[in-house]
């Protein structure tokens, strides 16, 4: 599948290892099943997108990954370690997984640098000194370091939104979700989240985005996966997923969100 | 081609700035409002004047009794006289310097923090509301040291109203942090169903009747020979009283902070009181600082109901005083004296819970 890949993709960094299994996932809201028998298997360094219209369960799918929703049928092996209501193991793939949310959730109350060392510092048991260097670090990387100093209202929301990486990969995460990351930007600022994504993703971290942006699939991802009601359709390899859809239901989504 | 000519700058109208805008803008902004300030200046006008002159012009300050007060105006003369019962009660004349060095180091304790560039905010902070109030006790009530001991059932005027007042709010706030995240813990029903059961009891019954109980009823049920303070009873019924309104103020701050915030701090693996203790509640409390201030000047004030249970504070110990036959028909005096301190108090902590939104507020939301 790799020699299809287009001269843009970026290397894969993939190996064997297994970091995310879930098998036979069901999950309900109340009665609304909303996760229906979800098998995938993730492995080190590969980059997923997930997309699929709104309420197809994308979203609830990776926040099962790390527990902020509980599934309540099959198996989630995160990184060798399996989800069950266990708080110790809860915390401890917490550790691992880093989370970006649409809505950044920063913490207001303190500063960006405060936002990024308090992780580690608290969880991690790291010294301040050492946890400054590394928020400085990311926050370098990211492109913002002038900015350590003040508070989240004073960011823009594509500011905001690459400190809330920095924050996330301060707790020096081995797999990495995004949960539509870009949707609630101003379209002049989405290009500056999906650089810093594009950047971490050539860095080789394992990856699962649930986003829109269907030009960051086609550059970086793996494979993407087309989920409805709850359901994974359709997964493939990018260029197959968007030249050569085998499913009717990810042709009808594929043009309405590409012709337009 | 045309040159662009900037419009010259102009001074606004003169009736829309300096004095008389602002007597447009806020005094006579249609009939209504003229009308208004000219009711509100009649008022002030007619009842200011003969106000100030039994105050202050026709008042009598010194004098040794009633026979000093004879302008017509009010007797301070009472006041002053009994000015340190009012402020120490039964304590002991001599030994009244312990409470004036306790209250006196308090404010020298809490100066500090209202630096900015103080460094040490922190432990400060903690010494003043963890240990202090034992060195205070200790001072306080003697046995200690050579001083000689008070027993709690002379203590009373404004040292014993300051000191159910903080006693209730430093040891309410955390219990009704508590009861806050106990009712909110829904995975949790044992716990949640404590805390409504706590919050509702004690939300649904008037304090005069938890101190009645306390003094009247409690000792009924102890075994024989047993005997609690009578002042711990109070504080205790304060406390637990008390703690059930803040609970229910937290809440409010706690239910204002987004899911988001925590599910930030979940996924980033802090866990339950780390989450709450540096994310959630530093964002809720300071929500809800003008409703936690109002729940303090509620109680600093509900403190005066102790005289139900025999506690003398300072409204008691003005009442005891217009007992006295040598003071009869003094009261006004006395009221409005009373009446005068616990302003100055309510009106500082809410200065100081202003003072505070301002100093916290990072400016933004989210």
């Amino acid at each position: 599948m790799a020699e299809t890949a287009t001269a843009a993709q970026a290397p894969s960094q993939r190996s064997d290892e297994v970091m995310i299994e879930l098998r036979g996932v069901h999950k309900w809201y109340d009665k609304f099943h909303v996760l229906r028998n979800i098998n995938l298997t993730v492995t080190k360094g590969e980059r997923i997108v997930v997309c699929g219209p709104s309420g197809s369960g994308k979203s609830t799918m990776i926040r099962c990954i790390n527990r902020l929703e509980e599934h309540q049928q099959g198996q989630i092996i995160v990184d060798g370690t399996e989800l069950t209501s266990d708080l110790k193991q809860i915390e401890h793939i917490r550790k691992e997984v880093g989370m970006v949310f649409q809505h950044f959730n920063l913490f207001p109350h303190i500063t960006v640098l405060e936002n990024c060392v308090l992780a580690p510092m608290w969880v991690r048991k790291m010294p301040r000194k050492e946890a400054e260097e590394i928020a400085m670090n990311y926050l370098g990387r990211v492109k913002i370091p002038d900015q350590a100093r003040k508070y989240p209202g004073q960011l823009s929301g594509g500011q905001q939104q690459r400190v809330a990486i920095a924050r996330s990969l301060c707790m020096n995460p081995r797999i990495m979700l995004f949960d539509e990351p870009t949707s609630a930007l101003d379209p002049e600022m989405i290009k500056e989240v999906l650089d810093v994504m594009v950047e971490l993703a050539e860095s080789g971290m394992t990856m699962i985005c649930v986003t829109h942006e269907m030009g960051f699939a086609k550059t970086v991802a793996d494979r993407v996966i087309f989920m409805d009601r709850g359901e994974i359709i359709e997964q493939n390899e990018p260029h197959e997923f968007f030249n050569n859809p085998q499913n009717e239901r990810t042709r009808l989504f594929l043009s309405q969100i590409l012709n337009h | 081609m045309a040159e662009f000519v900037p419009h010259p700058e102009l001074p606004p109208p003169a009736s829309s700035v300096g004095v008389i805008g602002w007597l447009r803008r806020n005094l006579f902004a249609g009939w209504l409002n003229s009308l208004l300030t000219v009711a509100a200046l009649y008022l002030v006008v007619t009842a200011l004047p003969p106000l100030l002159n039994w105050a202050f012009f026709s008042a009598d300050f010194v004098g040794e009794s009633r026979d000093a007060c004879d302008s017509g105006g009010a007797c301070w003369v009472f006041v002053n006289a009994r000015f340190s019962t009012f402020m120490y009660g039964f304590y002991p004349a001599a030994q009244a310097w312990r409470v004036d060095l306790i209250f006196g180091t308090l404010l020298l304790l809490m100066s500090p923090l209202f630096f900015k560039g103080f460094r040490y905010k922190l432990q400060l902070g903690g010494f003043i509301l963890f240990v202090y109030p034992w060195i205070a006790f200790g001072l306080m009530h003697g046995g200690l040291l050579g001083l000689p001991v008070v027993e709690t059932a002379k203590w009373g005027g404004l040292s014993l109203t300051l000191l159910l007042a903080a006693v209730g709010c430093i040891a309410a706030l955390p219990l009704g942090v508590l009861l806050a995240l106990g009712r909110r813990s829904t995975n949790m029903p044992v716990v949640q169903t404590m805390c409504v059961v706590f919050i509702e009891f004690w939300r649904g019954v008037p304090l005069i009747t938890v101190l009645f109980m306390s003094s009247v009823m409690l000792p009924l049920f102890l075994p024989e020979g047993v005997s609690f303070d009578k002042l711990l009873r109070a504080l205790i019924g304060i406390t637990l009283f008390q703690s059930a309104y803040m609970a229910e103020v937290v809440r409010g701050g706690l239910q204002a902070i987004p899911k988001g915030q925590y599910e930030a701090a979940d996924a980033l693996g802090l866990g339950y009181w780390r989450k709450m203790g540096l994310i959630v509640l530093p964002q809720a409390l300071k929500i809800v600082i003008p409703g936690i201030v109002n729940t303090f000047i509620a109680l600093f004030k509900d403190t005066t109901l102790v005289i139900i249970v025999g506690l003398l504070e300072i409204l008691g110990m003005v009442q005891n005083a217009l007992n006295d036959p040598n003071w009869l028909g003094f009261s006004t005096e006395g009221y409005v004296f009373t009446a005068f301190v616990f302003w100055i108090f309510c009106f500082s902590m809410s200065r100081y819970s202003q003072w505070l939104e301002r100093k916290l507020h990072t400016g933004h939301k989210r």
